[in-house]
């Protein structure tokens, strides 16, 4: 059974945030390819005006010299000397900050756009794709792992596309047209920066990679409390059932406290990293000015590639104008170190998503497909659009080019089938068996015998080697997988109702139902009293899987659902197991109405609901030991006997 | 209903008092946190200052400005350094230079000290909230989980926790830090010059009204994406868990669709939102560069005018170090409001759990004895909450002598769990009352009570650990024959006891589970012993088996069983068939095999398996016989 093997479940709760998997190689190439691809234009305008914004945010420096040169001249010559040349720089300054903030208005608008649309097209890429993949991904795959694509990875992505990549990008750029203003301005003091900054660099890499050490233990004991709250607290009752308090309060303390400890040491980390960069900045601003007095007071020349500069004066208002540069130069260096995180958990985000866009898709070489059909009194089947309550496939001859049409009716034979979920460990041994159109077929056997598995088979869930399944006759292989599915009308062991009403519910399983069919598929079920007792009878909405049904009435809904579909070969697995027997018997009479004439796969654990089959089947880790009718194993005095008399456990 | 309960909820206030409580131990290091934040606040400011003043004597001694135009503190602080001339230049930079360098330090130092004491409070926070959340749900009671669920008692605990903490470590760090960051940057262009300072005047309101336009406009839009997104996962996560079911009825194209349609819809409203948000940077620059150019016009001119009596050219500087620190701070406070708005829901969800009351106490002078398994029911009425419409259980009457055994049988709903939940006072009646060892359930001390009566719940569960861990559930002091003892009596004695189960059971089948939590119950060597439907996954032979063992060897425990099979309850004393919250019919297996409809049709829907279940008992029976005699 495919629910035995999937991974291991339990205790790792709430680990979605824990430590993961760098990115692989290529992320980002692809992750900028996929960004270009959708919204080409609009990402080159938001780069331009990038571009414009980072350059423009810079030019303070050039105009803080400009100006107090300026101011200087109109204090020692009046202010008339000087007013044209202010006025026109005022002027330039309002052009270029206007054009800035145009462009920075651009830039924002358009990187919310593409943000959001590049988002949706992720996520409909993942979701589409995991629509194709084979039920064998799911079972291999937690639910909350996949989950965590569409929220923290998508979350992360989000951040880095929107934020991280822009702001990088902005950074780099200030960074490029601050170092040329510097060096054009003056080498000793563009020397002192430098070294500033290179400590810097020290700085975030020594607290960064310990604030990175500690956060991964921090989602660790994170991990470990909320598995042990999810487990504690589903288990309340019983705690509270056997007096288990005090004990409970000691475990708790235990993993609270060692949570406690590694948040604290991870936030430590992360919270000094700011004010020691920022500190860094101020230590360096100090350093700067002080630097630039010592050289004026000692008389240096300044050094710049625009020449040499005796002046005092001068050299103070430069002194003065690289006060603003190096709080820009260190504030956009700390801003790229804090993007560092969110880079990296964007790119490890991007590359899980790119996995699943990777997975293999479900494999469907079939190309026989299921049409609607009239027969005549001969028997000769003619295809047709509209509603005859007939069925037939249609074979398309690749050999001859001639299409053949075989009338569906739910004839199913397999021969001497093998199969395993993984290769070491095979779960169908030879199985072999016929299923007359009409007939009931029944499997008994204990847990991981293998009942589950031959109708995941014959729904091609999983897939076999060539020939060994039969539906009327034609090789199951060559069938359509959504026509194939299409004949059959499932009802799983695990109930799965999804949000909607009631209605919405049973109309999934034809879409094209009217209310009144629901709601005889409903009567058949034996659903339709407790509907009717339901709030907005329905039209109540279900919600969190059918969290405010009981399983039997879930179980009921989900019989419904498959008789509204009304297919001709019907699949019932553990279909009835959480109704009482009173209810089962009335459930069982309207079911073996509806499939009067149709194939019926039964899978039951309580013996009384497989009773009136015409086959039942007894699997035992993967073979079928007994076949027969009741009566014919009762008298036979086998494992059924023994089961049926209670001998022998199920389970 | 759901909105009438949101009235009467606790407002914001109260609710973060509630949580305020949670501090205790960790309160210096919420004081610390902000006062270090606010002393890292000063220094910084002051650096721009001395900044100028440093330029200033500066200027003064390259000859530049004029004595009498000094300011009083730069000219005190050159007499101080005696330093008239060039000579003293070293010196003053030196002098400067070292002021300065130790305002940067001790900022560094504060900030640091504020970050670490930040860290230490905000997760000490988080631990006692969880703490407190999780002593408190130990005390309460069976209608206290129901009123909240558990997977909702999970996210409070978990999810809302994590928001308050991240909350509160921007109110006692940067929530402190940009206010203050504001004022004192006004203060000190203020002080440098008032007319100058007017200029913030004016930049400062225009991007706080920016600011709360946007967020006003934005806050409701975001909310209500949130939970669209919310949404749109809890179905994808449906989607994921049904994928059988999807692929079964091939409605892949129909999910894809339904997704892509939701998706859109997601990204129409998020990208409206972030469009809004994104004024927030423009609005920003507007504010700063409008500064900007402002300072250099009025500065220019004022500087020139007064020949810099008014203002100097070497404090221009720091109007604008003021003038950006004033700005971003307003930025961040409007960030920290964000924070703090998203999770007020996560506060008022807390202390709602903390607030909550256990609907069931031990009562003053509490009996701990008791005396035996007898059992009275007593007009019992019982609904699970107060506004609930339909009694659960109506008019009960029935007693139980110790020592009996007692079967329950009905179909799905008719309140066979609810009648036994009141017997270890799970539940309190409504009306009427439930008499154990002769004395209502009220008065016994609930420990003891508990202890006596021994409950295998429905969904029962085991936790991860050993099997040994796990039965001394029953008795912490239960020695290893005790156990495996216990365990041959659940007939179930092939597992070693340092076998390791899984959460939740994962790794024993269904059967065996069940019997497990059987033995578990049986260790705590009750005067009552309750089977809510528990060996529904045991063969027939071994569920006889166990009833056997219960015979021989807890005769004197009152046993009731609630069962799907008649086989289970057949050879009780008395069987009580219960429909519909009643009680409707009782006798033995023979009178109501006689005379009740229900009986009879719940019997021959299983019958022939009775029969035959019969035939084997008889012959192991004989077979017994033959091998005593």
């Amino acid at each position: 059974m495919a629910r035995g093997m999937s991974m291991p479940r339990g205790g790792k709760h709430g680990m979605k945030g824990g430590p993961r998997q760098k990115a692989k190689k290529g992320t980002l190439p692809r992750l900028l390819k996929m960004l270009f691809s959708l919204n080409k234009g609009y990402l080159i305008a938001t780069g331009i005006c990038l571009l414009i914004a980072s350059i423009t945010g810079v030019a303070n420096s050039i105009f803080l010299q400009h100006i107090l040169t300026l101011i200087n001249q109109g204090v020692q010559n009046g202010l008339d000397a000087v007013w044209a040349n202010l006025v026109t720089l005022f002027i330039i300054m309002g052009v270029v900050y206007a054009t800035c903030l145009i462009c920075n208005f651009l830039q924002t608008r358009l990187m919310a756009v593409i943000t959001q649309k590049f988002l949706h097209q992720v996520r409909t890429s993942v979701f589409d794709k995991m629509q194709s993949l084979p039920i064998k991904y799911f079972d291999t795959h937690l639910t909350g792992d996949i989950m965590s694509s569409y929220t923290n990875d998508t979350d992360a992505l989000r951040q880095l596309v929107s934020q991280s990549i822009p702001s990088l990008f902005s950074s780099l750029i200030s960074i490029i047209t601050l170092l040329i203003i510097m060096f054009s301005k003056s080498l000793w003091l563009s020397l002192v920066i430098f070294l500033g900054v290179a400590f810097m660099t020290l700085v975030t890499k020594v607290i960064g990679g310990n604030s990175a050490k500690y956060f991964i233990k921090q989602q660790i004991s994170l991990g470990e409390e909320e598995g042990f709250i999810q487990e504690m607290i589903q288990g309340q009752k019983v705690i509270k059932v056997f007096c288990h308090e005090e004990q409970a309060k000691l475990d708790f303390d235990k993993k609270n406290d060692k949570l406690c400890k590694d948040a604290t040491s991870a936030h430590k980390f992360a919270n000094v990293l700011m004010p020691i960069m920022g500190n860094i900045g101020n230590i360096l601003y100090v350093l700067l000015a002080f630097v630039g007095a010592l050289l004026i007071a000692l008389n240096v020349p300044n050094v710049s590639f625009s020449g040499l500069e005796y002046d005092p004066t001068a050299f103070l208002i430069i002194t003065i104008s690289f006060l603003p540069i190096s709080k820009q130069f260190t504030g956009n260096v700390s801003q790229s170190s804090q993007q560092i995180n969110a880079i990296v958990m964007g790119l490890a985000g991007a590359s899980r998503l790119f996995d699943i866009m990777d997975e293999q898709t479900e494999q469907d070489d079939g190309y026989v497909t299921l049409v609607r059909c009239n027969i005549d009194q001969d028997g000769t089947i003619t295809e047709t659009e509209e509603r005859t309550g007939h069925w037939a496939w249609k074979h398309p001859h690749k050999a001859d080019g001639t299409i053949t049409y075989t009338e569906l009716k739910g004839d199913i034979q397999m021969f001497d089938v093998d199969f395993g979920y993984v290769p070491e460990k095979i779960v169908l041994k030879n199985v072999t068996l016929y299923a007359n159109p009409g007939q009931k077929i029944a499997f008994v056997g204990a847990t991981g015998a293998g009942k589950t598995t031959i109708t995941n088979l014959i729904n091609r869930f999983y897939d076999i080697a060539d020939g060994k399944i039969r539906y009327d006759g034609i090789n199951i292989n060559k069938i359509k997988k959504a026509d194939l599915r299409r004949s059959l009308g499932i009802v799983l062991q695990d109930t799965n109702l999804f949000t909607g009403t009631v209605m919405d519910n049973i109309r999934y399983g034809r879409l094209s139902a009217t209310d009144e069919e629901c709601i005889e598929a409903a009567k058949l079920a034996y659903a339709h009293d407790f509907i009717m007792r339901l709030p907005d009878g329905y039209n109540t909405m279900l919600t969190a899987d059918g969290a405010n049904l009981s399983q039997g009435q879930r179980q009921l809904l989900s019989i419904a659902r498959a008789a509204v579909k009304d297919a001709p070969v019907m699949i019932l697995d553990e279909a009835t197991s959480s109704i009482d027997t009173r209810t089962e018997a009335l459930v069982q009479k309207g079911t073996d109405r509806l499939m009067q004439g149709r194939t019926v796969f039964v899978i039951a654990h309580r013996l009384s609901t497989v009773q009136n089959s015409d086959v039942i089947m007894v699997l035992e880790q993967g073979n079928i030991i007994e076949r027969g009718t009741h009566d014919e194993l009762i008298e036979k005095k086998g494992k059924y006997y023994q089961l049926y008399t209670g001998a022998f456990e199920l389970e | 209903m759901r909105k009438q309960k949101e009235k009467s909820g606790l407002g914001f206030i109260a609710s973060s008092k509630t949580l305020f409580r949670s501090v205790r131990e960790y309160k210096k290091a919420s004081i610390l946190s902000p006062l270090f934040v606010a002393m890292e606040v000063v220094l910084e400011c002051l650096i721009p200052w001395i900044m100028s003043l440093l330029l200033e004597a500066l200027n003064y001694l390259s000859g530049q400005l004029e004595q009498e135009k000094l300011s009083v503190i730069v000219q005190k602080i050159l007499y101080l350094l005696d330093a008239n001339g060039q000579p003293a230049l070293i010196n003053t930079i030196l002098a400067f230079g070292l002021i300065l360098i130790v305002c940067a330090s001790l900022s560094l130092l504060c900030g640091f000290l504020s970050g670490k004491y930040c860290a230490i409070a905000s997760s000490g926070f988080a631990k006692n909230l969880r703490k407190d959340m999780y002593y408190k749900i130990q005390d309460f009671s069976f209608s206290n989980i129901d009123k909240f669920s558990s997977s909702s008692l999970v996210t409070r605990m978990t999810t809302d926790v994590t928001n308050v903490e991240m909350s509160y470590m921007m109110i006692i760090r940067t929530a402190v830090r940009s206010p203050f960051m504001l004022i004192f940057s006004l203060v000190m262009s203020f002080l440098i010059n008032s007319q100058m300072a007017l200029i913030f005047l004016c930049t400062t309101p225009i991007l706080a009204i920016g600011l709360i336009l946007i967020m006003k406009k934005a806050i409701p839009f975001f909310n209500r994406i949130f939970k669209k997104y919310d949404k749109l996962n809890e179905s994808v996560e449906e989607n994921i868990k049904g994928m059988r079911v999807v692929k079964s009825y091939v409605r892949e194209d129909y999910e894809k669709e339904k997704f892509a349609k939701a998706s859109s819809n997601v990204k129409d409203d998020f990208t409206k939102a972030e469009k809004i948000v994104a004024l927030n940077t423009p609005l920003m620059n507007f504010c700063a560069y409008g500064g900007l150019i402002a300072i250099y016009i009025f500065g220019s001119l004022l500087i020139i005018k007064s020949q810099q009596t008014l203002l100097k050219w070497t404090e221009l500087q720091s109007f604008m170090s003021y003038s950006f620190q004033m700005l971003m701070s307003l930025m961040m406070l409007s960030m920290i409001l964000v924070t703090i708005l998203i999770s007020t829901a996560s506060i008022k969800r807390i202390a709602e759990v903390l607030n909550e009351k256990s609907a069931l106490t031990s009562p003053e002078n509490a009996v701990t004895e008791i005396k035996d398994g007898s059992v009275e029911f007593k007009d019992v009425c019982f609904k699970y909450s107060e506004n609930a419409e339909f009694y659960a259980l109506k008019d009960v009457n029935v007693k139980i002598e110790s020592g009996q055994t007692i079967g329950i049988i009905g179909s799905t709903g008719s309140s066979k769990t609810s009648l036994v939940n009141l017997i270890p006072r799970l539940y309190d009646a409504s009306k009427g009352q439930v008499l154990v060892g002769g004395l209502d359930v009220k008065d016994y001390d609930l420990t003891a009570l508990r202890n006596s009566v021994a409950v295998v719940l429905q969904k029962n569960v085991l936790f991860s650990g050993t099997i040994r861990e796990n039965m001394k559930w029953g008795d912490k002091n239960a020695t290893d024959e005790e156990i495996m003892h216990a365990l041959s009596l659940a007939q179930i004695d092939n597992f070693s006891l340092d076998k390791h189960i899984e959460q939740g059971g994962a790794n024993v089948s269904g059967g065996q589970k069940q019997r497990l939590c059987i033995a578990r119950a049986l260790l705590k060597k009750p005067k009552i012993l309750i089977l809510d439907d528990s060996t529904s996954a045991v063969d027939t032979k071994t569920d006889a088996l166990i009833r056997k063992s219960f015979r021989e060897y807890i005769p004197e425990t009152t046993k009731i069983i609630i069962a799907q099979r008649i086989a289970s309850v057949q050879d009780a004393d008395n069987i009580l068939i219960m429909d519909n919250g009643k009680i409707i019919a009782s006798g033995t297996h023979e009178q109501l095999l006689s005379s009740n409809e229900i009986y009879q049709e719940l019997y021959y829907s299983q019958n022939s398996s009775q029969a035959n279940y019969k035939q084997l008992t008889n012959n192991a029976k004989h077979k017994e016989g033959a091998q005593n005699g």
